[in-house]
């Protein structure tokens, strides 16, 4: 069958089977090359197989739970939502998540994610306490900080190449509500914001949206939206009296592709005026729920539809931490130049971190979307240079179309990452079409 | 307030089956799940209590072991609030044609097992006047088709069951419900090349069959294009019919 990422740029042809234990697993992997696949939200081809693409949907039990530690034991295919839905009521919430409640544990690992607290709080990996992961003989290692630690370490951010993720254990985070307290504030431009973000470094949770259409001194005009569990004596009377509780929520979806025409430079451009000026009004503080707060998008299902059949892109990079106000001046005077807005134009501060293969580094990192058109690709391929000039790096999870040369000049990793793949017959077993592509 | 009261499920390794045991599980009920090999049940078990907390518990069954029926209803606990039968088997179309044992297992796990199972439940519900019985039928039971009437057959035979004991439980306290789905991402279907607008996940089955119970309805398709395929279907002159391939 046909099988894409969540950006639907793009389809390959890969037999899809979802096996519900190791042994079907294992014989999966005779059907080679295989990639493991969670919830599709990667956007570009990461979780599409070269032959054949196993999908973790069937493996999606939860284990165990140790409430002294918090600590979670799962399957693969559970997700981030399920997880919620079934320990937030309790008291315990992930210590990182993406912007989508949607993805697997095991795409959480492989891609080893970030959320708005990776600044102070590092990434989904730092969380894991220890991996099963089927490689290429079939066989199930267990590793761990402390055991097989070379398996453990490539495997998180490793984009499924080091193998299969059965199960893992990961520690939860101890909450009193389910309420964030967020607090806006306006930014006139990217050096207002990046004072926002470096003066509020203690801040749990940080992001900015980001106007990448403003120009001139408004360049980067944003909204800083800082934020810190709730705890029950944050709440009012009606909120304390469950506060682990939120009211339900109706959920909107895009039955069908959105004609392409409908997303373009004027309304892109009148959207995120009205939303900054909307933002500007609600600057201070104010208690918002888990679920608007961390996933704003999850409440319109198969919003990636907005975007219409030709499908769309995503561009993620890292920029460190000296060349980040040159790099980021240089992106978005690239982008508004282009007049190519994106709706969701995302800047975060990144934290340190030293790992095999994992995305984020000390620094800032931009994300935007760009519907796939033709000077959507052209100004990526600009984007990418500009990222290259500054030594930043690009986020795999969300590529769809960058080359194998730009991830090796960004990259110094991949050298090593290769000779990794080159063991155990990991290079032959796990590929992907964006493995292929990168020639990783 | 009203304590959830048990909910049985036959056939508690489907995929159908377990989802709708989420669905119940989410709002409160203990789960009871009834297999062949009740062994094969701790995974679901344990994860069903864990993302619920509520009381699971296992046992096993074999929906055409008839004589066994009586027994194995004793041997609950207790009466079920709900029971929601999800046993089935499709096997090959052209095995079951061929091969006489095969068909008659397919006959008898669609329809026989099912149906005199679900009787004795209905027997004791009607005695104690209440409860709800739900019974995973199918649209392939609509209407006969070369491609898997003797499968096609059992069910239309386990949905006439289900209508007319709703009928006579009307009056009794006893809710009789007919689930008849399309076509559903499970095991079942698996390596099947199904089109996506008319496939359900079980996840939606689990809700509808939830709902249905909840708010007294008879007989749902899910994924409401089906009733209007399956009205097609039904309509279209034998004359015709007889000579299409679907
Ligand atoms: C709306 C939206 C917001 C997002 N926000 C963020 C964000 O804030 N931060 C962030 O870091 N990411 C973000 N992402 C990206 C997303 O978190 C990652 O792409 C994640 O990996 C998706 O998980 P998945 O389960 O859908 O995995 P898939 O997309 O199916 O797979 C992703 C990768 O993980 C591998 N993989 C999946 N399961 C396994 C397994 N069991 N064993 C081995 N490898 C496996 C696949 O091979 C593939 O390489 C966002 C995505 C969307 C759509
Ligand atoms: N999937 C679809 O597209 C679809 C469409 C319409 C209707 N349905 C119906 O939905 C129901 C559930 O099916 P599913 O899709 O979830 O597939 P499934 O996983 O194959 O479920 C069928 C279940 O029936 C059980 N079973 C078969 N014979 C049995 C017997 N003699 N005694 C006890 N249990 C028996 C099996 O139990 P074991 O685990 O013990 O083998 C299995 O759990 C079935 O009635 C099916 O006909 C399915």
């Amino acid at each position: 069958m046909k099988l894409g990422g969540w950006g639907r740029f793009g389809a390959e042809d890969t037999a899809l089977t979802a096996p519900r234990d190791g042994s079907e697993a294992a014989e999966a992997l005779t059907r080679g090359p295989v990639i493991a696949r969670g919830n599709g939200r990667a956007y570009g081809q990461s979780a599409v197989g070269k032959t054949t693409t196993i999908s973790t949907r069937n493996l999606n039990k939860m284990v165990s739970f140790d409430a002294k530690k918090g600590e979670l034991v799962a399957e693969a295919g559970v997700l981030i939502g399920d997880i919620i839905d079934a320990f937030l009521p309790r008291g315990w919430f992930p210590y990182v998540t993406p912007g989508t409640k949607f993805v697997t544990l095991g795409g959480a690992i492989a891609a080893d994610v970030h959320g708005k607290n990776h600044h102070i709080e590092g990434s989904f990996g730092q969380y894991v306490t220890w991996i099963e992961v089927m490689e290429a003989d079939g066989t199930v290692t267990r590793c761990a900080r402390n055991k097989n630690r070379k398996l453990f370490e490539w495997t998180i951010g490793g984009m499924g190449l080091t193998g299969v993720i059965l199960r893992a254990a990961i520690r939860l985070r101890p909450v009193e509500s389910a309420w964030i307290r967020q607090t806006m504030v306006p930014a006139a431009n990217l050096r207002d914001a990046m004072r926002v973000f470096e003066a509020n470094h203690d801040a749990t949770y940080s992001v900015a949206w980001i106007d990448c259409l403003a120009t001139g001194d408004a360049l980067g005009r944003s909204l800083v939206m800082l934020g810190e569990h709730a705890t029950a004596g944050d709440l009012d009377v009606t909120r304390a009296r469950r506060p682990l509780a939120i009211p339900p929520k109706r959920k909107l979806s895009v039955p069908f592709d959105m004609p392409g025409f409908m997303l373009n430079g004027h309304t892109v451009r009148a959207f995120n005026k009205l939303y900054y000026w909307k933002g500007c009004r609600a600057e201070g503080e104010s208690l918002v729920d888990w679920d608007s707060y961390f996933y704003p998008l999850d409440s319109i299902l198969g919003w990636n539809r907005i975007y219409g059949r030709k499908g769309f892109l995503q561009f993620q990079c890292a920029l460190p931490l000296s060349t980040a106000r040159d790099g980021l001046t240089a992106l978005l005077s690239a982008i508004s130049e282009a007049g190519q807005g994106s709706f969701l134009a995302v800047l975060k501060r990144l934290g340190a971190q030293d790992s095999r293969f994992s995305f984020p580094m000390e620094g800032y990192t931009l994300a935007l979307d760009f519907p796939a058109t033709t000077s959507a690709l052209a100004l990526m391929d600009w984007l990418d240079g500009i990222t290259l000039d500054h030594g930043g790096r690009f986020y795999l999870a969300k590529d769809a179309r960058m080359g194998a040369d730009t991830l090796r000049r960004a990259d110094p990793r991949v050298g090593e990452f290769a000779e990794m793949r080159g063991q155990k017959g990991r290079a032959e077993t796990f590929q992907s079409v964006q493995s292929e592509r990168l020639k990783i | 307030m009203n304590i959830p009261g048990p909910v049985l499920i036959l056939g508690g390794k489907s995929d159908i089956g377990l989802a709708c045991a989420h669905a119940f599980a989410a709002e409160g009920h203990p789960v009871w799940l009834a297999a062949r090999d009740a062994g094969q049940l701790e995974a679901a078990k344990t994860d069903m209590a864990l993302r619920h907390g509520v009381e699971v518990e296992t046992f096993a069954f074999d929906a055409t072991d008839i004589a066994a029926h009586e027994g194995f209803v004793d041997g609950l606990p207790a009466l079920p609030s709900v029971v929601i039968c999800a046993v089935g088997a499709m096997g090959e179309q052209l095995d079951n044609e061929r091969d006489v044992a095969k068909a008659a297992q397919v006959m008898r796990a669609n329809f026989e097992g099912p149906a005199t199972l679900l009787g004795v439940f209905a027997n004791r519900m009607e005695a104690r006047g209440s409860g709800a019985i739900v019974g995973i039928s199918s649209v392939a039971g609509d209407r006969g088709r070369a491609t898997n009437y003797i499968y096609g057959s059992a069910k239309a035979g386990f949905t006439a069951f289900l209508s007319g004991l709703r009928n006579r439980l009307a009056g009794a306290g006893v809710h009789v419900v007919t689930v008849r789905p399309g076509f559903v991402n499970t095991a079942m279907t698996a390596g099947m090349d199904l089109p996506a607008k008319l496939t359900a996940e079980p996840d939606e089955l689990g809700t509808a069959v939830l709902n249905a119970v909840r708010k007294g309805r008879n007989d749902i398709y899910v994924r409401r294009i089906w009733w209007l395929v399956m009205l097609i279907i039904r309509n279209i002159p034998e004359m015709v019919f007889k000579k299409l391939s679907l």
